[in-house]
């Protein structure tokens, strides 16, 4: 087997453990944009050109020391199904899991930092951690960002600075972004108002599986529009500040909740763990919004309810690519459905779940 | 408000934009956006702000679009038109090729067109100059003026991008006040 696949098998290295108010948020992620001065960006470069460019970024990824225990390899070498589960693992991009013959990865052994190739841009550094903690991702990109940096002669300006393939990413070329949880202001039907007023101050509002997605499982993804015009820090401080106005909030729409339907918000808590723990079936988007649920009972300080670090390992390996890795063979939607409950069952731990006699 | 485009449908979609300090909305049914390639905003989300402009560019202002669209990058081979389809620049040099229509795009796009963040070591060292500054002098009222103007009507950019119009209108009136005055008179 490909080294990278053995290394994704076992449980997500990034979100073991809870991070920073990690019942709260679950992840935080930076990527920087960086292109090749002199090369034609990826939508307009020969095949031969970026195959060789590819070759050495994976070669430099191998070598540099802000990305320990590398795995380095072309993604044109993965069966679908493995790109499915990278991209479940938020490894690789939308982008990077079509047909290409010229795409790259290389990943840090803990999985937190890893090298887009040829996505659309020549080199995208991705860093991922749990919890909230923009500034430590950020050095973390910042830090292969700069070892790249003495190999490589990056596109800029000092006008535009990093000049990328899409003028929605010139400038910093940095996207930073926080996966939040927010099931009271879903509850009291506040989301709306907030997002839209995220909109208004330059962030933008996506869904739990990224770009382009419904948002399930009251999981909203808050990352900077703009890279051009804040340098770095400020786009993150930004950042950073209204994640905290919307938490705060979150906070206050929770007090209301335990207030005035304490009885109601508990017996979801509870109905979403029973449906977990007793199901045969159960499908992708409702464990998500039945993980989402039980969480919510984790951070209104219920007791007896699975560890964060339990439901972040489920959200992630109730993904069908994940399933289908686990269980070594491809599954029909319903084999998986059945898969996915027995392996809820397994992880909380259910023993009594009635049968029929073998 | 009844669709900009078939005039017979509600209009669903609406956007603004600010060309030389007016204000320009777009009011569109579903039917038409999907019509004009807006249902990969309407579905996916994917269509940047930056698409979209070009869409109203391309399809709304087609005489000068027509202008613009056979510009074409002297070191890739990108034309403009081209850039409009896709949405992606061709190689680094296009941003000096397509300079003045790629400004008014990342002012849209970011409300600023000035890099204020980090830049490879390299280039850092490309922009510093070669010999000493000589001293400046004192800068002419008329400069000065010009820097305000300036500072205003980038001010009033961001205030209309995020809706703000009673500070628009604000700004609107400093600027008018201020392009009255006589060159050469201190702001
Ligand atoms: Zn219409
Ligand atoms: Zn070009």
């Amino acid at each position: 087997m490909i080294p990278i696949l053995d290394m994704v098998q076992g449980p997500v290295r990034w979100l073991a453990g809870d991070g920073p108010m990690g019942d709260r948020i679950l992840s935080t992620r930076v990527r920087l944009a960086r292109n090749i001065r002199g090369t034609r960006f990826v939508g307009r470069a020969l095949e031969p050109e970026l195959i060789s460019l590819r070759d050495r970024v994976l070669d430099l990824g191998l070598s540099i020391s802000a990305l320990p225990g590398a795995n380095a390899m072309p993604v044109g070498d993965l069966a679908v199904m493995d790109r499915q589960l990278l991209l479940e693992r938020h490894l690789i991009s939308h982008d990077l899991t079509g047909d290409s013959a010229v795409r790259g990865l290389v990943l840090a052994g803990d999985e937190k930092v890893s090298l887009m190739v040829n996505e659309e841009d020549h080199v995208r550094i991705q860093a991922l951690a749990p919890g909230f903690q923009l500034e430590a991702v950020f050095e973390a990109a910042q830090k292969v960002d700069l070892e790249l940096e003495a190999h490589l002669s990056f596109a800029a300006t000092p006008e535009l600075g990093y000049l990328t393939a899409c003028p929605t990413n010139v400038g910093t070329g940095m996207r930073a972004s926080v996966l939040v949880h927010l099931p009271a202001l879903v509850l009291t039907q506040q989301i709306k108002k907030i997002l839209a007023g995220v909109n208004q101050v330059g962030l933008t509002v996506r869904g739990f599986y990224g770009e382009g997605s419904e948002v399930v499982g009251n999981f909203f993804q808050i990352s900077n529009q703009t890279t051009l015009g804040l340098s770095e820090t400020e786009t993150l401080t930004k950042l950073s500040r209204v994640v905290n106005q919307i938490l705060e909030w979150e906070d206050r729409a929770q007090e209301n909740a335990l207030r005035d339907a304490r009885l109601q918000v508990e017996d979801t808590v509870l109905r979403a763990l029973g449906v977990l723990k007793y199901s045969r079936l159960l499908r992708s988007e409702e464990v998500v919004g039945l993980l989402s649920a039980v969480r919510f009972g984790h951070t209104l300080g219920l007791r007896n309810v699975p560890s964060v670090s339990v439901l972040n390992d489920l959200l992630l390996r109730c993904q069908p690519a994940h399933l289908q890795r686990a269980a070594g063979r491809e599954m029909t939607a319903e084999e998986r459905n059945a898969y996915r409950a027995e392996l809820v069952q397994k992880v909380l731990e259910v023993r009594d779940a009635p049968r029929f006699d073998p | 408000m009844k669709c900009q485009n078939c005039g017979e449908s509600e209009s669903t979609i609406h956007f603004k934009e600010v060309v030389e300090g007016n204000l320009r909305e777009i009011h569109l049914c579903e039917a038409c956006a999907r019509d004009k390639g807006f249902h990969i905003a309407i579905e996916h989300n994917k269509l940047s702000i930056a698409g979209q402009f070009i869409w109203m560019a391309e399809n709304l202002y087609p005489e000068s679009a027509a202008k613009v669209g056979s510009v074409q990058c002297a070191t890739c081979g990108l034309r403009y038109s081209q850039f409009t389809r896709i949405g992606r620049l061709g190689c680094p040099d296009c941003y000096g090729a397509f300079q003045p229509q790629l400004m008014q795009i990342l002012r849209r796009v970011h409300g600023e067109t000035t890099h204020r963040g980090r830049l490879p070591r390299e280039t850092t060292a490309l922009a510093e100059p070669e010999t000493p500054a000589a001293v400046t002098p004192p800068p002419r009222p008329e400069d000065v003026r010009k820097q305000r103007l300036r500072q205003l009507r980038r001010e009033l950019e961001a205030a209309v991008a995020s809706e703000a119009f009673e500070e628009a209108a604000r700004l609107r009136d400093s600027i008018r006040a201020l392009e009255s005055e006589p060159p050469g008179e201190p702001g």
